[in-house]
């Protein structure tokens, strides 16, 4: 737990000393979603129809964004190495990088939601809909961008191919993530979908530390 | 396990293979043609339409079959470090992106005159059309690196996560089909399906099925040279 | 002739029974011909280089000096 402890906390110090690359995540989301009124006009009904869906495709593309380097600059500097060999288990330590790339990119998209809820004309109810759903839903799009991140390690085109990996994979947490708010703002029960996107995160709790570890292993081979 | 790691030997029991593969492959698709468009009856709904059940269902049947028959060869390589089995799975996924397209654009031409639409997004049309990304990312990740080795291993670590995803897109997707569709849509799998169409159809997905197999021993054949050319060449640039 | 026709329009639907059935054997086909071009391609390599090495390493033998110039 200890060492666990450690690699976040290095993680996170070192994207505060970057803290540009969190802030471009957070500019990227809103720029981008600020886009989608000017390519479809300015209806508010219109605007908070699509609202949940623009603000999660677009948080997906934001983390897409920050993944290459999940990895790259420990591969590059030969800690990924040292990672490998210290007594901490490798999936551990995944989930360690997991949560820190979590802190600073999933969480500040979640900060910034609200604003896009203001701009697209969404009710409280669905910001707070929103909001859990994406406390659900970031950690997910994290985890499986480690899998993508570690695969493509030494590849050539990594970061392109990161996002042909990874976006099929973001597929369900899409859904379920539309599916809570948009039931919301449709005033149905969100529950289902939430619990659906839980259960998702329990999954790729399990499943994507072991195939992120396997993946590592064989770059470092 | 190891038996027929053997390049040499998995050549021979090939051959041994390929002509009984071949031609069971080209006389079942043969039959299966004749059946689906001569005897087979028009649909009572679809009218003719529903013929192209009979290459869009055993396409999407493949398509599938193929990915999981990928998954588990690259757990065998994963497990056993066995040779074949990488070489197998990535002879696998273009012939699975081949299916997956071909029942996406079969799908395509059957919902046209049905659906009105050349596109809707349709259940298992859309599962379809994300198993057909998967398989292009396989096939990407397959050829992303200058080491064969390290292609192979990160390809079957992505079919692995990929096979154990496949049913929880499949799910999801499904699931954001029910809530945005009228439920009175034809889905493209066939009205309950009468003894008269069911055997053209399995006739033919036996032809697919065994085409599948020559064509996987064919590529396997030929990566097992390239993997030769490569070692070969690289004892000679080592010589030079 | 009549019933030919009629086999060949589809019952109106010629433009996608047609095209499904053309296409699902165009790929078919496409894969198997690049593969076995592929294959024979690959065969002839090996078969070339495989006589190179043959013819070659005997001379390397006979004459290391050569070889040295060679490089040189």
């Amino acid at each position: 737990m200890k060492g666990l402890a450690v690699i976040v906390g290095r993680d996170l110090r070192l994207a505060l000393r970057q803290s540009a690359d969190a802030w471009l995540a957070v500019l990227f989301f809103v720029l981008t979603a600020a886009l989608f009124p000017f390519g479809i006009g300015p209806e508010p009904n219109l605007l908070r129809l699509i609202a949940p869906g623009v603000i999660w495709v677009v948080a997906l593309l934001a983390v897409l964004l920050s993944l290459e380097r999940l990895f790259l600059a420990d591969y590059e500097d030969g800690s990924l190495e040292q990672l490998l060999l210290s007594p901490l288990p490798l999936e551990l330590a995944i989930l360690g990088k997991v949560a820190a790339h979590w802190l600073t990119t999933g969480l500040p998209l979640i900060a910034a939601a609200p604003l896009l809820a203001v701009l697209f004309n969404m009710d409280l109810t669905g910001l707070g809909v929103l909001l859990l759903a994406m406390l659900l839903g970031t950690p997910v799009l994290s985890l499986i961008g480690a899998v993508g991140a570690a695969l493509t390690l030494g590849a050539r085109r990594g970061g392109v191919l990161i996002p042909l990996l990874v976006l099929p994979l973001y597929v369900p947490a899409l859904i379920f993530g539309v599916g809570a708010t948009e039931a919301a703002l449709a005033d149905l029960s969100a529950r289902p979908n939430l619990l659906f996107l839980g259960a998702l995160l329990l999954v790729m709790l399990l499943v994507t530390p072991l195939a992120a570890a396997a993946a590592l292993r064989q770059a470092l081979e | 396990m190891h038996r027929f790691a053997n390049p040499a030997r998995f050549t021979r029991i090939a051959d041994r293979v390929l002509p009984f593969a071949g031609f069971g492959a080209v006389a079942a698709l043969g039959i299966g043609f004749y059946l689906a468009l001569f005897v087979a009856p028009a649909d009572y709904q679809q009218g003719e339409t529903v013929r192209i059940m009979y290459v869009h269902v055993p396409s999407a049947w493949m398509a599938l079959f193929i990915y999981v028959a990928m998954a588990v060869a690259s757990a065998a390589a994963l497990i056993w470090r066995h040779p074949l089995a990488d070489v197998a799975a990535k002879a696998s996924s273009p012939i699975g992106a081949g299916f997956a397209f071909l029942t996406l654009v079969t799908g395509s031409l059957w919902g046209r005159p049905m659906w009105g639409t050349w596109w809707e997004w349709d259940g298992r049309l859309t599962s379809m059309l994300i198993l057909f990304f998967l398989y292009l990312g396989h096939m990407a990740l397959m050829h992303a690196f200058e080491d064969q080795q390290r292609g192979y291993r990160a390809a079957a670590v992505l079919a692995l996560v990929g096979v154990i995803n496949v049913p929880i897109i499949k799910f999801s997707v499904d699931w954001w089909a029910t809530l945005h569709q009228p439920a009175s849509v034809l889905r493209l799998d066939g009205p309950t399906i009468h003894s008269s169409m069911l055997w053209p159809l399995l006739i033919t997905a036996l032809g697919f099925k065994l085409y599948f197999v020559t064509l996987v021993l064919l590529r396997m054949k030929s990566e097992l040279i390239a993997a030769r050319l490569r070692a070969l060449d690289l004892a000679r640039l080592k010589a030079s | 002739m009549r019933e030919i026709a009629d086999f060949f329009q589809m019952g109106g639907y010629a433009a996608f029974v047609w095209p499904a059935l053309g296409l699902t054997l165009l790929v078919m086909l496409g894969l198997l011909v690049t593969t076995l071009r592929q294959l024979r391609a690959r065969q002839r390599r090996l078969a070339d280089l495989e006589a190179q090495g043959a013819s070659r390493r005997p001379r390397r033998e006979e004459a290391p000096p050569r070889q040295e110039e060679a490089t040189s």
